[in-house]
């Protein structure tokens, strides 16, 4: 069977390629992994005008094939067919920014000369006339000896027509002499793309740019800081505030759930395994749902208004007395969201030693599976009370957790670039696109790519180790006059763990959650909701988990508790894809050690200092 | 006419200047194939507009139709011309 035709789009960064790649597969996407290297890989179907399939594949965004990163080299490989898990493609859509045509061509001529059926997007046409720039398609695609189609591909303008010339192409047998493409110098290649982007304009009239006058204030010395640290505070705060609603109607829904499932099964081993065990343990961990998906909305809709780049550059400076670049801005901040994506994003970065700190500093930043914890902890020990306008003191608890991760990772990059990873650094290169209205759609699809991943984690992950967890709980039996998460097997692992972190503060309950919490951080929410719900018995039905929390944890411990998830590396996916990005165990293991140290003394400290205050 | 020849990192933000020459030796490799991947080249118009808030660094600056951010450690090696009016 001949495989469905591909089409590999490319393009420079910041060409609007994924949103045409969007508008034209909509949401029948796909993302992998490239094998052997993590650059993600974006496949989508469409159909052609006569009805047939045909693949898309959306290369990461390249300045040309001679790679300054593992992304541009995927790019330069899946076009010369060398790319191990992709065939070669039969055409090519290169994507180009009409308003930028100088520099967008030189990768484009580079394209051509791969000798593959091309068509080309002259994209942001709209954008282009905005800024006053008139354009004559027919002349370009003369010089260019391709297919040149006018788009927008946010309005999803002249997507027929790449798909009628990409089918036009498909199926007109052509020779390809792909891998051969003639090596002009950049230079050579950079003259030449000036010279027939000149061609192509036909009218020029200087306007006063958006872009510029929003920079002028948004890269101001003084507002610029200001309005970061503002959008930075509104993210924190949104988390918090604007998640209540569905979260509550979530716990609720979870809660009723496993009452009526509760009361419909008869008492045993299976009930029990099904209430205490799922609802308890999962059901803790959906609620968060929202809290994520609204930290990735934010994360997603500053990437692609262009103002996440501007936050880079405002933060290099600063950075570079951390040994960081402000390139490291983007992947530390997606770390917030999950260290996962984000250490994947240090790819990006091209001065190895500033990608390996970066790396090993990542975990520190408080990612959203801290979140269900540091929620939990934070709604059954702190009042909501507000100590200003708009401002309560649980988000401000929460604001203070996240400056205590960043604040961590800045001292951590700056004694390892003093340590173990010496040299190398000093610059920072970044294109500053143009600003954009957000396009929901994308955004749409992102967080839709997010939350899938997140259930699929809770369906697995979290249900299997949740599981595990309820059947170590539940055997054996306790007695009368017992607890039962004193005499269950993993009540005496518990005790083992609790005799290392006692002096920090930390109870047998909390000894009982670290363990299954290696998987991945909500599981500490999900174990501490499993085990309260055994002990608890079967009379009471399903309590609120802060409700349980507030009556059994001191403030101390609590407290010491928030500590320590700052630090801890509790997270296999993350070590693995340390692991994947370092290739070898050398930098994992680093990296695990030196934040269970850290997590431990913070911990100790908070606790200690706590105790104290008295407030043991 | 054209003025003196300065570094890229001394010009007056909103200067209008041309690149006379970039001392392709001064930089690594990879910040050599950036710059050109940017467009940086002998006798392209370069606008610098903002400097990073905190220590006057890095710099963006407008290279053909594209701004980039560079620091200036890169753009010392980039010399240009001021047209005189």
């Amino acid at each position: 069977m001949n495989p469905v035709p591909l089409v590999a789009v490319a393009g420079n960064p910041n060409a609007g390629k994924s949103a045409l790649f969007n508008a034209l597969t909509g949401a029948r996407q796909k993302v992998g992994n490239y094998p052997g290297v993590t650059v993600e890989r974006h496949v989508g179907k469409a159909v052609l005008p006569d009805g047939s399939p045909v693949e898309l594949v959306d290369l990461p965004g390249a300045y040309g094939l001679d790679p300054t990163s593992p992304d541009e080299a995927v790019t330069r490989d899946v076009l010369l067919g060398r790319q191990k898990g992709e065939r070669l493609p039969q055409a090519l859509l290169i994507v180009v920014d009409a308003s930028n045509l100088d520099n967008h061509l030189r990768f484009t001529l580079q394209l051509i000369d791969l000798g593959l059926p091309t068509v080309v997007a002259l994209n942001m046409i709209d954008l282009a006339k905005r800024d006053g720039l008139e354009l004559d398609a027919r002349k370009l695609e003369e010089e260019l000896g391709v297919p040149v189609i006018e788009t927008v591909a946010v309005r999803k303008r002249g997507m027929a027509e790449v798909m009628g010339r990409l089918g036009a192409l498909l199926t007109q047998p052509r020779k390809i002499r792909a891998g051969e493409g003639p090596a002009s110098d950049l230079l050579t290649l950079q003259r030449r793309a000036r010279q027939i982007a000149m061609g192509a304009i036909v009218r020029e009239t200087p306007v006063r740019r958006i872009t510029h006058r929003l920079d002028g204030i948004l890269l101001h010395p003084f507002a610029g800081p200001i309005i970061l640290a503002a959008i930075m505070f509104l993210m924190f705060q949104a988390v918090f505030t604007w998640s209540v609603v569905p979260a509550d109607a979530l716990e609720a829904a979870t809660l009723a759930a496993g009452n009526w499932i509760g009361n419909a099964l008869p008492p045993g081993p299976l009930r029990s395994m099904i209430v205490d065990g799922l609802f308890a343990g999962v059901g803790a961990v959906i609620v968060f749902l929202p809290q994520i998906l609204i930290l990735f909305a934010f994360i997603l809709v500053l990437e692609s208004t262009g103002y996440m780049v501007r936050a880079a550059f405002i933060m290099d400076r600063l950075m570079s007395h951390a040994g960081l670049s402000g390139r490291a801005f983007i992947p530390l901040l997606s770390s917030f969201a999950c260290a996962v994506p984000g250490i994947m994003a240090t790819r990006t970065i091209d001065d190895p030693k500033d990608r390996l700190t970066t790396i090993l500093v990542a975990p520190l930043m408080t990612c959203s599976a801290r979140l269900p914890v540091y929620t939990l902890v934070i709604a059954a020990f702190i009042p909501a009370i507000t100590v200003g306008p708009g401002i309560g003191l649980q988000g401000l608890v929460l604001f203070g957790l996240y400056i205590a991760g960043i604040a961590g990772a800045l001292l951590a990059a700056l004694v390892l670039r003093r340590t173990v990873v010496r040299g190398g650094g000093g610059h920072f290169m970044m294109e500053l696109p143009k600003y954009q209205m957000p396009r929901l759609t994308d955004v749409a699809i992102g967080l839709w790519q997010r939350a899938a991943i997140f259930l699929k984690r809770a369906g697995t992950i979290i249900l299997a180790t949740t599981i595990v967890l309820w059947a170590l709980a539940s055997f054996p039996q306790a007695g009368p006059g017992e607890k039962q998460s004193d005499v269950s097997i993993a009540g005496h692992i518990a005790d083992g763990i609790h005799a290392v972190v006692a002096p920090i503060g930390f109870n047998k309950d909390i000894s009982l959650a670290l363990l299954p919490a290696m998987a991945a951080r909500e599981v500490a929410v999900a174990a501490i909701g499993t085990v309260y719900s055994l002990d608890a018995g079967n009379e009471q039905g399903l309590q609120t988990l802060e409700q349980r929390l507030s009556g059994r944890w001191s403030l101390a411990t609590a407290l010491a508790f928030l500590a320590w998830f700052v630090f801890a590396p509790q997270c296999i996916s993350t070590i693995a894809v340390t692991r994947r990005e370092t290739n070898g165990w050398r930098w994992p293991l680093f990296m695990v050690s030196y934040l269970f140290v850290l997590a431990y003394f913070a911990a100790g400290a908070t606790y200690w200092t706590a105790v104290a205050f008295g407030l043991g | 006419m054209t003025g003196p020849i300065i570094p890229l990192d001394q010009l007056k933000l909103g200067t209008r200047a041309r690149i006379a020459a970039i001392d392709w030796a001064a930089l690594g490799d990879s910040e050599a194939n950036r710059l050109k991947h940017f467009g940086f080249d002998e006798d392209v118009m370069v606008v610098p507009l903002h400097l990073g808030p905190f220590g006057r660094d890095p710099l963006a600056v407008r290279v053909g139709r594209m701004t980039v951010a560079i620091r200036k450690a890169q753009a010392r090696a980039i010399k240009v011309s001021t047209e005189a009016a």
